[in-house]
């Protein structure tokens, strides 16, 4: 009934004029990105500042968490503190080991309880004043004796008895225990004269004032959250000053919008988080003037079985199968991992099969099985360990133990890795022939059931330092929780008295091959007792233009990952590349200009239109 | 709070009374006696409303407490993991956060505290929930509020000029295609349009920055410019997805308003169809759609998570996000109170301007 109405006038009603004006006004904001000189433009070339030097930029998703050095816990956080001041020592981009930071030279005395530090006299703060042992002293005393100060760094302190300095250019530390990380104190050292200023240090994020005095790289001139952060070359910087003039962090929430970006060249370089996926990888292969850097990371991915969670004083909390306290039944299963099958079909060989705990790249703690000690892939033995075990298999195919019970173990994953949920079905088939039954059981937060022991097995990754204390350190009876299901330092609930023994002489040995060694009979003694199983060194997977990155190194340099290296390296190296500043690389030129000028004749017709109907409704009113 | 707001009460009463007599209604009696019946009943509608808000509000204060205590995840551990903290650390962070209290006096603190303003420090960010709230506000306002301005124009154009012309091609073809837009995942489209307008494909330049919300290097006009410039892609992608509830709501409403005898009555007296529709259907159509132009404007702060992510908009939707995968408890209950607040607060607002668009309502 109502659909019978009498015809409509054709004329656009008021409103559609206001629809019009607005599509318009969108169309001549397009129009204007491709007018040269005009405030739309397109973002000017990366590579190139606002004032003519050169701007690397860096397309990163994770937010700030501080810029407080005594606060930030982050990756980007403490890696742009890495660039805005000086530790006492850094590491070799070449092989990781210690070099020369703020402190030129180290020296232990003979009860190995005090180390004293000659700090370097060239290094200067940005506002001019020179850095001394006694901005180092206070920054540790700070952190021993204020609670708020130690929040991102008060486990480097914890074995501190006294920090003094001794003259401007003497430091000297004294310990309560021997403490062989001396030299892998990654504490950035403030200057003392603008921070005793500070009131509580639990609240300063240190991004009121810019620039941000310090005595790195670079000097950090802006911050404005989650939108970018702004570092400047440190022209006075000892070491040298770097090529860049500039340097930006600028924020893509989203991987594949950041790698469109570097299409685009709107960013010099992406890294993904924590790798770029292989679809991203293999479209950027071919994309002009983009390099992919596909090489050895700083992780591990292992496969952790529960050892039986419990707490420092013993008291046993969890679920944990008991068949996998049985170490026949944790090396049937690791043996019947196919690790060439992992790498290649869910890395697609961006990976490096598992041996050790401590990837390859660190040459002097890397450690990998003997050949009568390694666990290969090997189905039937790993089968006849099962029945060894007790496990043998029914008529159904399924292996039941002694109490007629089938063997179903569940594996916890994390739901936002893919490479879990993969690996996970591998499992469940590799295992299933076996005769064990596996529920892959993906969690948004796998920390909770990991915390209260509630899990069989384990999808497990690190991230290695240069100084393998710290992964060490985590599976040692002292960082077993205090109370059942509390938080606490420990990975997996492994308490092994041999183990610990090796850690308490690594960390009290000083000399370099001697402790690299004790640290290899750890890995070693880890990997017998079957309760860790490296599984892959995932590669770091990162890209950059180069058009406007000529070079950048890498660590290692032969060949390893570019962002959040142990150092500020890859963008302190970074040269500009000769043609970064005339950098039109998408082809937006003369097509642009052409699109541009469609664009305004459309925009100049729809004027037209709007006044040719406001023509005709002024004429209808008169009638 | 309600000594304050009366004065404007009655003044709004009294406009009510006004568009009542000027309206297509039967203008009321001036007599004293049911002048101010209507007006004590338009008062007691907005205190009933008034009350049920700040039950709701109070609700809401209540339900962020413990809603974000059940989703797994121990911020702690979630802050640490994969970092080289001692144990004595963890433990001085769960005294720094409160976490080591009973739950009821955590939630005696927290009531006392959100109802002072003052919801706590950020666990991630060490700063003041609401100083970090206020950094991001304003980004979502512009993103949301420009696309909410733009959606709701062109969804009650185009849904009045579809449901005058139902049945006809340009409506079957405007409803297809806003619901073809409407199913779009927001985050797909936003993507689209970056890889053709903002990278640029075959013949076409990139025209757009990628994402952002500025360049960083640009100031006083040409900030304002740049803004702009960086603003278009994601407002046209949330008016994409958006437009069509308005436009539907339009639509059916207006469909019904179609068959009155007011607007036979409006077209014997000669009027023009156009004049029709724009003085005497449409008006008459807008209750629902301003019901949802109200509940969209509470949405409006939540921001849109996932556009805001694709776009990298630094806005709240991702504050929300950061806050949820900690969790941050502090952030999440404060923004979860704040956007519920906004909603509550413009439903509120819609149920007080009713009577004055509607007379019938709130007798």
């Amino acid at each position: 009934m109502v659909t019978s109405f009498p015809p409509r006038s054709p004329r656009p009603p008021g409103r559609a004029r206001l629809v019009l004006a607005s599509g318009a006004a969108a169309l001549a904001l397009a129009a204007g990105s491709v007018v040269p000189g005009n405030p739309f433009g397109p973002a000017p070339r990366e590579a190139q500042a606002a004032d003519g030097g050169s701007t690397l930029t860096v397309a990163v998703a994770q937010s700030v968490d501080s810029l407080s050095p005594f606060l930030a816990q982050r990756l980007l956080s403490t890696s742009i503190h890495r660039l805005m001041y000086d530790y006492l020592t850094n590491y070799d981009a070449k092989d990781s080991r210690t070099i020369p930071g703020l402190a030129t030279e180290w020296e232990t005395s003979a009860d190995k309880l005090t180390w004293t530090y000659t700090i370097r006299g060239d290094s200067r703060w940005s506002d001019g004043e020179k850095a001394t042992a006694e901005d180092a002293a206070w920054t540790f005393n700070k952190m021993m004796t204020d609670e708020g100060a130690a929040t991102s760094n008060g486990s480097f302190v914890g074995n501190f008895k006294k920090v003094t300095a001794a003259g401007p250019d003497k430091l000297v530390i004294e310990l309560k225990q021997p403490q062989a990380t001396m030299t892998a104190l990654d504490v950035p050292i403030v200057p003392k004269h603008v921070w005793e200023k500070v009131g509580d240090f639990s609240k300063f994020n240190n991004d009121t004032k810019f620039p941000v005095v310090g005595n790195g790289p670079f000097i950090l001139t802006d911050y404005k959250v989650d939108s970018y952060v702004k570092l400047k070359a440190n022209k006075d910087f000892w070491r040298g000053a770097p090529q860049f003039d500039e340097l930006v962090f600028r924020y893509y929430k989203d991987q594949d919008a950041a790698v469109a970006a570097l299409r685009k060249g709107e960013v010099s370089f992406v890294a993904g988080s924590p790798s770029l996926t292989p679809a991203q990888a293999a479209s950027l292969k071919t994309a002009d003037h983009v390099k992919v850097n596909d090489a050895p990371g700083r992780r591990f991915y292992a496969l952790a079985a529960n050892p039986g969670a419990r707490t420092r004083d013993g008291e046993k909390f969890g679920d944990g199968h008991p068949a996998l306290l049985d170490q026949k039944v944790r090396r049937a299963l690791f043996m019947a991992v196919d690790r060439t099958t992992i790498i290649d079909k869910v890395f697609r060989g961006r990976a490096v099969e598992g041996e050790g705990y401590i990837p390859p790249r660190y040459d002097s703690y890397f450690w990998k099985p003997a050949a009568g000690q390694k666990l290969g892939h090997d189905p039937a033995k790993a089968g006849a360990l099962l029945d060894r075990a007790g496990y043998r298999k029914n008529s159904a195919g399924k292996r039941v133990g002694k109490d007629g019970r089938p063997l179903d173990l569940r594996i916890l994953c994390h739901a936002t890795d893919p490479n879990d949920k993969a690996v996970g079905k591998y499992l469940q088939e590799w295992w299933g022939d076996l005769g064990v039954g596996l529920e892959v059981d993906c969690r948004d937060n796998v920390s909770d059931p990991w915390y209260a022991g509630e899990y069989d097995l384990a999808f497990d990754g690190w991230s290695v330092n240069p100084d393998p204390d710290f992964v060490m350190s985590i599976h040692t009876c002292a960082a077993l929780p205090a109370r059942a299901k509390e938080s606490a330092a420990t990975d997996n609930f492994i308490c092994d008295e041999q183990y610990d023994d090796l850690y308490a002489k690594q960390l009290a040995e000083y000399d370099p091959a001697k402790r690299a060694d004790l640290v290899k009979q750890m890995e070693s003694r880890l990997y017998d007792t079957g309760y860790m199983n490296v599984m892959a060194y995932p590669n770091a997977v990162e890209a950059y233009r180069t058009d406007q990155i000529e070079s950048i190194t890498t660590m290692p340099s032969d060949a390893g990952n570019i962002f959040g290296q142990d150092g500020y390296w890859s963008w302190w190296s970074a040269v500009p590349a000769a043609g970064a500043s005339d950098g039109s690389s998408d082809g937006g030129g003369s097509t642009g200009v052409l699109v541009g000028a469609g664009i305004a004749v459309v925009v100049l017709a729809g004027g037209g239109l709007l006044f040719a109907m406001r023509r005709r409704s002024t004429a209808e009113d008169r009638e | 709070m309600s000594t304050d707001s009366t004065p404007a009460l009655l003044k709004g009463a009294a406009g009510a009374d006004a568009v009542g007599a000027d309206g297509p209604a039967p203008a009321g009696p001036s007599a004293r006696g049911p002048r101010t019946r209507s007006t004590t009943a338009y008062l007691r509608h907005v205190a009933g409303k008034l009350a049920g808000a700040a039950v709701s509000l109070f609700a809401v204060l209540v339900t962020s407490f413990f809603l974000f205590r059940l989703i797994p995840g121990d911020p702690v551990k979630q802050m640490t993991g994969g970092r080289q903290v001692s144990t004595e650390q963890i433990v001085a962070m769960r005294r720094e956060f409160g976490l080591d209290l009973p739950l009821w006096q955590q939630f005696t603190e927290y009531c006392g505290k959100a109802l002072t303003g003052d919801f706590g420090t950020s666990y991630q960010f060490r700063a003041p929930v609401m100083d970090k709230i206020s950094e991001a506000l304003p980004a979502t306002l512009l993103l949301t509020g420009t696309a909410f301005v733009i959606y709701t124009v062109i969804g009650i154009w185009l849904g009045a000029r579809s449901a005058w012309r139902n049945g006809r091609a340009g409506d079957r073809f405007h409803t297809a295609f806003a619901l073809t837009l409407y199913s779009v995942p927001s985050f797909w489209l936003g993507l689209l349009l970056i890889v053709t307008l903002s990278v640029g494909v075959g013949p076409i330049p990139g025209l757009f920055p990628t994402g952002g919300m500025e360049s960083g290097n640009s100031s006083g006009f040409g900030h304002v410019l740049d803004v702009a410039h960086h603003l278009v892609l994601p407002v046209v992608t949330l008016v994409a997805v958006e437009y069509a509830r308005t436009l539907l709501v339009m639509r059916s409403s207006l469909l019904d308003e179609m068959g009155s005898d007011y607007l036979t009555t409006a077209r014997a007296k000669g009027l023009r169809d156009d004049l029709v529709r724009r003085r005497h259907a449409v008006p008459n159509a807008m209750l629902p759609t301003v019901t949802l132009l109200f509940v969209n404007l509470g949405n409006t702060v939540a921001g849109a998570i996932l556009v805001e992510t694709v776009f990298s908009w630094p806005g709240l939707g991702g504050l929300f996000y950061q806050a949820l995968s900690v969790p941050d408890l502090p952030l999440v209950q404060a923004l979860f109170f704040v956007f519920a607040a906004a909603v509550i607060l413009m439903n509120t607002l819609a149920d007080v301007i009713y009577p004055l668009l509607d007379p019938r309502v709130g007798r």
